[in-house]
């Protein structure tokens, strides 16, 4: 993210490197929303709507779920859908990574090396159109 | 493998064509920004948010029973049926660098179920 006017000559893919970034914080807000879920949903001893819709955790996380449906749409007004739609699989990966920090979920290899190979997966996508 | 129900593997694939009809409303909805951000409540989006809470109602219901390596990679055939579609409607290339991309994310998100 901290690869701010390197190149002397203009790149084609400039436009969509803005929109692969709001998507990144789209990613995050994202994950941070689900982790608000699942402490919503834990604290809730007997499940009902007032409950629900009572329940900070609950709200906080849909809220950031709004957030990051707008930072999307900014997104997609001059980005390509086919580009930035799958770079929400990082999703995947924070919320594993904060599972790790909140829940103490435990550590599993296999889903590490998974978490590896979307990130590569979206560096790969995040090259672009170039064929 | 074979303890996963086939309505589970449906009712994912559903939620998955759904959804990606919901990023192609948003697309479409997008566009209109160019107009204002308050352009941001139009038709297009709207839809495109009902779509995805649709979608979402069916991925609850589809992964309560069976293998998460199996379903969380259908999860993400979203992003190739939206790959098709933006070629589709919105005249978007198809390029090496996408579909390898993509090809590595459904391996990656693979992993992640069957570590789940």
């Amino acid at each position: 993210m901290s690869t701010a006017a390197v190149g002397p000559k203009p790149e084609t893919g400039a436009p969509s490197r803005k929109g692969v970034g709001l998507v990144f914080c789209c990613t995050l807000l994202g994950a941070a929303a689900q982790i608000f879920l699942k402490l919503g949903a834990n604290q809730l001893t007997h499940p009902g709507l007032v409950a629900m819709m009572t329940n900070l955790s609950l709200l906080g996380g849909l809220s950031l779920y709004g957030v990051s449906t707008v930072l999307l749409v900014l997104a997609l007004k001059d980005g390509e859908l086919s580009l930035l739609y799958p770079v929400i699989a990082l999703t995947y990966v924070w919320v594993t990574l904060l599972s790790l920090l909140i829940f103490h979920d435990r550590v599993n290899p296999v889903k590490l090396v998974g978490i590896a190979i979307i990130v590569i997966g979206v560096g790969v996508l995040g090259r672009g159109g170039k064929a | 493998m074979n303890n996963t129900p086939l309505s589970s593997m449906v009712l994912v694939l559903f939620g998955s064509v759904i959804g990606s009809f919901g990023a192609v409303f948003l697309k479409m909805g997008a566009a209109k920004l160019m107009d204002g951000f308050w352009r941001i409540l139009n038709l297009q989006l709207a839809a495109g948010v009902a779509l995805f809470l649709l979608s979402s109602v069916f991925f609850i219901l589809g992964i309560r029973h069976g293998e998460l390596s199996v379903l969380y990679p259908m999860v993400s055939l979203g992003y190739v049926w939206t790959l098709v579609w933006s070629r589709l409607f919105f005249q978007e290339a198809f390029t090496r660098n996408k579909f390898f991309g993509l090809g590595l994310i459904l391996l990656g998100v693979f992993f992640v179920g069957l570590g789940s």
